[in-house]
């Protein structure tokens, strides 16, 4: 059973097909039909419902935002699902919803279920958000006709003072409900969509079923079943597994369990590299990154996903499981093919070993794509040098898109390591070297010779941007 | 003898025009209560529609193996054109768009077979089944093989001076260009579905989202072999149209009428986004080409254009397309001995169709590129050149089509846009910056918009209405008009209240029925409002005459001018209760029901001479952006957008600032982010939102000041305002050239880059390495 709060009433529902999305259980299933499907595929967020979770110390909820479209049922296991049903209070409208209807926000209205689900989770945490933070909030949902202008306005007025809503008025009732459900999810019994509370239970469900797909967020897996109609007969969540979510600090390393969701993720690693910030607010969307996990990412081994070129660039190490041992493996020795790693077929993705700041460390991430928000990564660059006295110490460099894996460039490595910084020369060592470093692919998103070249550029740039002096502009849009 | 009523401007305090009156269906559009075509609960054995499509793009098909579709668990039904009981043709207007394949296949994803099953993801895996063996034959995948094997999909239509060549070529200076001007998925968030409910008689309800639910009507009719009145559509509203639900809406009915007829159940077809994104057409790709003369001052003296429009395997709508393409090459500009020659082509794509502006914005195009062409001649600022060569009574007001364009707005409107955008305060500290800034280029380009308005298929410019008056003094009207979100209901009842002088939520605009009003024109060409306000208008003056009539007759009195005012009407000094007087009417014996009518005047135009008035009137538009490139990776932002957009009396600002706002961001789109790709052999890559990158909330302008200009119509169309849903599409021109502002900066505004939409980073860094090349020093 998958136990969760519909609103604020506990259900149980019995998975008999694991393929079930949330979004078809609540139209097709419980005949919720506010909650609309603009693309299947998490792109476009009309689907977007709010998730509540207990926080760890079982005191507050948190609130998120999901796309119900590619979010499995086991998504919804121990949490309360919000619909834009929900919201009204008797009849009256919630702040979010009226302040919509008061800017004018809605015109065809079929984008507009998700809109308010992002700003309400957006009410449930923040108080006066700044337009970035609207931005943010709801840059997982697309919008044909507005052009946004009056949704974000409605937006900050509606988040700027949140008033109590029902939500906050039953925090207790609803956090003693979740508590309850959780204490008995242990017992969880799915014939097909296994969800394992702990490392030896999913090594268990990996021995019984060896063929069955592991799936943590399900923002990639669940595109094989919305898009290409596949249907899986078993399926096992590691979202649930206890040891995947665990955040550990040492002085040196930052340890990020696989299966945190890119959202927690992306608030321990900025803790230490502000600078990826940007990179992070980049990557996919909101709701995805709310639901989508570090370890998921990774394991996929997209030669375009976001996460790797970072993982390459910072020499992060991945601890791979089988249940029984641990091996770790350095970041740049996992990816071995197109979208094939050193995963063993029972192994999994522990956690994400990365190395804490150090002295005189230049970092920065660069994505370059069609579009800044939810898009996907022509170019991802990302270069980390230790730069002490003007000297190159050591550069470490990762790339994606430029090639069938996530890369490195060995040559640029040893060939800037030394050089002096401030030297234009070495600007064009680099350049030299990175001209002809790579041999990417045209491709929906942009043509070889573009890759080529943004992989030079954006090296011009990491220069520019690391001078001591004279600070030139070098970016159309400041990330905060 | 009574007085007539007149159609008067609004002039009462409490009229319900030109207010800011929210949305009729915002509420339940928050709310998730507004009901879609997906929404509706659906009768008991409903089945549902999977669409088998080809994977080639031109060839003959030697056999369909449906065996593994029909095996497919949960599979009632297959069909292919075979099984289709009356017409296989659907095309809107000239034939060619078979409801499913017919012997050759003309398109990459074209439908050749369609699956009923129990269930939706039953019926597209089904689909996924069929083995459709084709002999592949040459397809025609570029304008310029289409034009050297003269494959049209109509003939060539031309306008103009048989003397502009030779008049440019004995002008002082001459400009020539091309440009290859993008398509553009219409990305209406919902997608392409229809529900069809079969009914007794052979008779079928038709639940569906389109524009056009009177072809929707016909179309079925016609598949099924029935006469048109056993079909009844119904259509509440589209999530999103765009001119993607005209013509290409119809075919999913078909289908589902098809197999509702076949198995008496209701059929629910509604597509996936992926195959929504192949199997329906877009915006035409243009390629245009022009040669243009000047003087010293950059006054047009001669145009020679020509505009190709890439109109996919048949002629669905594009006849009407490139003509309005054609009739926009001059935007706001006197072009002189102008000739213009616009070709149809024939290609094998899917048959790109309406989207907002219709071709003209991929004709407009053409005038802007001219003018900053010459611009850049002749070291002027743009803006300049523009404002030389605007249509003047004095210097020339009569189109290359020979219409006379009366009063040009676009003076003025651009006046007052140069002040409050502060363009020339701008225009220096852009220099300044730019001077000092190697990476980071600004750039910034004011923009004119003169749009046409009317269906330039002069049968279309009618409408009807339907008004009934309860017995409790509610009013339900209907109107031949759908809402796709752009407000028409909102605007339709703001009209009838305003008519009978009562609060709009009296007024219930009911869904678009064929049963109500028969024979509509599809809501397009941003005529709604227009045809359908008029016609709702008609018919509700009529209803005041007879109330008034009776009235009079009533308190034995000479009926005078009555007022209908605060729920109330007023005739001099009697005045009674609006719900009262409609009793007493009702137990009198009147008719309180009425269907409205309404006609464009003085619009005309002659193909064979290339001349006429096609247009009723012109919608006036300027906007002046400002944009960022980075000229490392072609990365840009539009920082500032300042609108000053022509609605005549607005009926409501709100509405018309929304579609303004709303038409400028997906112009923005369609030249910048949105990319159609398709690969060497004609199949398309970007059938996603992952892959098709239409504007993201974080696009938005920080900074976008949009006012409306006022002043009510010359025309005597609907109280004096002016159409809107298509117009501030346009505006977003400026910011392309905005762009090519910006990367014409590294040349010290010498060279005038060339920039094909959309101008994606790509693009743009590409114009800004060929710049480099072209000029000596370049900064970095």
């Amino acid at each position: 059973m998958v136990r969760f709060l519909m609103n604020n009433e506990p259900v149980e529902i019995q998975v008999r097909d694991p393929n079930m999305t949330v979004l078809a259980f609540l139209r097709e299933r419980m005949k919720k039909t506010g909650t609309k499907e603009g693309c299947a595929a998490g792109d476009c967020g009309a689907c977007t419902v709010v998730v509540g979770s207990l926080s760890n110390d079982n005191q507050d909820i948190s609130y998120h935002t999901v796309n119900s479209c590619i979010a499995l049922m086991s998504a919804l296991h121990g949490k309360q699902l919000i619909t834009v049903e929900d919201l009204t209070r008797g009849n009256k409208l919630h702040p979010v919803q009226s302040a919509l209807v008061e800017h004018h926000g809605s015109q065809c209205g079929f984008c507009t279920p998700g809109f308010v689900m992002s700003a309400f989770s957006l009410y449930h945490s923040t108080t006066k958000p700044r337009r970035e933070d609207v931005v943010n909030a709801l840059s997982g949902n697309l919008c044909r006709c507005t052009g946004y202008r009056p949704i974000i306005d409605a937006t900050l007025q509606a988040c700027e003072h949140p008033k109590t809503d029902q939500f906050d008025d039953n925090k207790t009732s609803t956090i003693r409900a979740l508590i309850a459900l959780n204490e008995e999810r242990e017992n969880a019994v799915e014939p097909c969509l296994h969800m394992p509370e702990n490392r030896k239970a999913l090594r268990d469900f990996i021995q019984c079923y060896p063929d069955a797909p592991l799936v943590a967020g399900s923002t990639d897996l669940a595109l094989e079943i919305t898009q290409q109609h596949r249907r899986f007969s078993r399926l096992i969540s590691v979202a649930q597994v206890r040891e995947l979510k665990r955040v550990e600090r040492t002085t040196k390393l930052l340890t990020l369990g696989a299966a945190l969701p890119i959202t927690k993720a992306m608030g321990e690693i900025t803790r230490d590299y502000p600078t990826l910030r940007e990179l992070f607010t980049r990557f996919a969307s909101l709701p995805v990154r709310n639901q989508a996990t570090l370890g998921g990412n990774v394991a996929n081994a997209s030669p375009i996903g976001d996460a790797p070129p970072l993982l390459l660039a910072l020499d992060a190490n991945l601890r791979l499981d089988d249940g029984d041992t641990v091996r770790s493996v350095r970041a740049r020795d996992f990816f071995t093919g197109y979208r094939a790693t050193l995963l063993k077929k029972n192994e999994w993705i522990d956690a994400i070993e990365l190395p804490l700041p150090r002295s005189n460390q230049r970092l920065a991430a660069y994505k370059v794509s069609k579009r800044m928000e939810d898009d996907i990564s022509a170019v991802c660059a990302v270069f980390n040098a230790i730069i002490e006295n003007h000297t190159v110490i050591e550069l470490k460099a990762g790339f994606g898109g430029v090639a069938a894996t996530p890369a490195i460039c060995q040559q640029l490595e040893s060939s800037i390591a030394g050089c002096d910084w401030r030297d234009k020369a070495t600007l064009e060592a680099g350049k030299a070297v990175l001209e002809n470093a790579f041999t990417p692919i045209d491709d929906v998103r942009a043509s070889a010779n573009y890759r080529k070249q943004l992989v030079v550029n954006l090296w011009h740039r990491f220069w520019l941007e690391h001078q001591c002096e004279e600070k030139i502009t070098t970016r159309v849009v400041q990330h905060a | 003898m009574r007085k007539l009523i007149q159609p008067s401007l609004a002039e009462t305090s409490n009229s319900r025009l030109g207010k800011a009156k929210p949305h009729e269906s915002a509420e339940r559009q928050v709310r998730g209560e507004a009901r879609y075509v997906d929404d509706i609960r659906e009768p008991i054995g409903t089945a549902y529609v999977g669409i088998g499509v080809s994977q080639c793009v031109s060839g003959n098909i030697t056999s369909i193996d449906l065996t593994a579709v029909k095996a497919s668990p949960g599979v009632i039904d297959v069909i292919t054109v075979d099984d289709v009981p009356g017409h296989t043709d659907i095309a809107p207007v000239f034939d060619g768009d078979p409801v499913l394949a017919e012997h050759r296949i003309l398109f990459y994803g074209q439908p050749v077979f369609a699956v009923l099953a129990t269930s939706t993801d039953a019926a597209r895996r089904a689909a996924q089944a069929g083995v459709v063996e084709v002999e592949e034959t040459p397809a025609v995948l570029d304008i310029n093989a289409a034009l050297t094997q003269q494959s049209f999909v109509r003939p060539t239509h031309a306008f103009g001076s048989s003397r502009a060549k030779s008049a440019v070529a004995q002008s002082p200076h001459t400009v020539s260009g091309e440009l290859s001007v993008g398509g553009q998925e219409h990305m209406y968030l919902e997608g392409q579905v229809s529900l069809a409910v079969p009914e007794e008689d052979g008779r079928m309800m038709i639940y569906t989202s389109s524009q056009h639910p009177s072809e929707v009507q016909k179309l079925v009719a016609e598949v099924l072999g029935e006469r048109l009145h056993k079909v009844t559509v119904d259509m509440r509203r589209m999530g999103g149209g765009f001119g993607g639900k005209e013509s290409q809406a119809a075919q999913w009915a078909c289908i589902a009428a098809i197999f509702a007829k076949r198995n008496q159940c209701a059929v629910k077809c509604r597509l996936p986004r992926s195959q929504d994104m192949t199997v329906t057409g877009k915006r035409h790709p243009f390629e245009n080409h022009w040669q243009v003369g000047f003087n010293d001052q950059g006054k047009i003296l001669a145009a020679d254009i020509v505009v190709n429009g890439n109109c996919g395997y048949s002629a669905d709508l594009s006849d009407a397309i490139v003509d309005r393409a054609m009739f926009h090459v001059d935007n706001g500009y006197y072009l002189g001995e102008a000739h213009v020659t616009g070709h149809r082509l024939k290609t094998s794509y899917v048959s790109h169709t309406a989207y907002r502006g219709f071709g003209g914005p991929q004709g407009m195009i053409v005038a802007e590129a001219i003018i900053d062409g010459i611009a850049r001649k002749l070291g002027e600022d743009p803006l300049t050149i523009r404002k030389r060569n605007l249509y003047a009574k004095a210097t020339g007001n009569v189109t290359p089509y020979g219409m006379d364009i009366g009063e040009n707005l676009l003076g003025d409107m651009i006046a007052r846009l140069e002040n409050s955008s502060q363009y020339w305060e701008r225009r220096n500290a852009i220099s300044a910056f730019n001077q000092h800034s190697p990476v980071i280029k600004k750039g910034l380009a004011m923009t004119p918009v003169k749009f046409g308005i009317s269906f330039t298929a002069k049968h279309l410019n009618q409408a009807g209405a339907l008004v009934h008056i309860y017995t409790d003094g509610s009013i339900q009207v209907n109107h031949g008009g759908t809402e796709m979100g752009q407000g028409l209901h909102t605007k339709i009842a703001q009209i009838a209240a305003h008519e009978f002088g009562v609060d709009t939520d009296s007024i219930e605009v009911t869904s678009t029925r064929t049963d109500k009003v028969p024979n509509t024109s599809p809501t397009a060409a941003s005529s709604g409002t227009d045809l359908n306000g008029k016609a709702v208008q008609n018919a509700c003056i009529t209803l005041k005459n007879r109330l008034i009539e009776f009235w009079a007759d009533t308190l034995g009195i000479e009926s005078d001018a009555a007022k209908f005012i605060n729920n109330r009407v007023c005739m001099g000094e009697h005045s009674i209760d609006f719900a009262e007087l409609v009793q007493a009417a009702y137990i009198g014996r009147i008719s309180l029901s009425c269907t409205g009518y309404y006609r464009t005047p003085k619009i005309f135009y002659d193909r064979k001479t290339g001349s006429g008035r096609p247009f009723f009137y012109f919608a006036y538009g300027v906007a002046a952006s400002e944009v960022s490139v980075d000229t490392l990776t072609g990365e840009y932002k539009v920082d500032r957008v300042d609108i000053l957009h022509d609605v005549g009396a607005s009926l409501n600002p709100a509405i018309d600032i929304g579609q303004i706002e709303g038409g400028f961001i997906q112009g923005m789109g369609w030249l910048t982010s949105e990319e159609l790709k398709w690969d060497d052999t004609g199949r398309l890559l970007s059938t996603n939102m992952a892959t098709y990158k239409i504007p993201a909330i974080g696009d938005t302008p920080r900074e976008m000041n949009v006012s409306l200009y006022k002043r009510p119509n010359d025309e005597d169309s609907i109280y004096h305002s002016k159409a809107v849903g298509e117009p501030p599409f346009m505006l977003a021109i400026s910011v392309w050239s905005a762009l090519k502002d910006a990367i014409a900066s590294l040349a010290d505004y010498r060279i005038d880059p060339e920039l094909s939409t959309p101008a994606t980073p790509e693009r743009v860094l590409a114009a800004v390495n060929e710049v480099r090349k072209l000029s000596e020093g370049s900064t970095l």
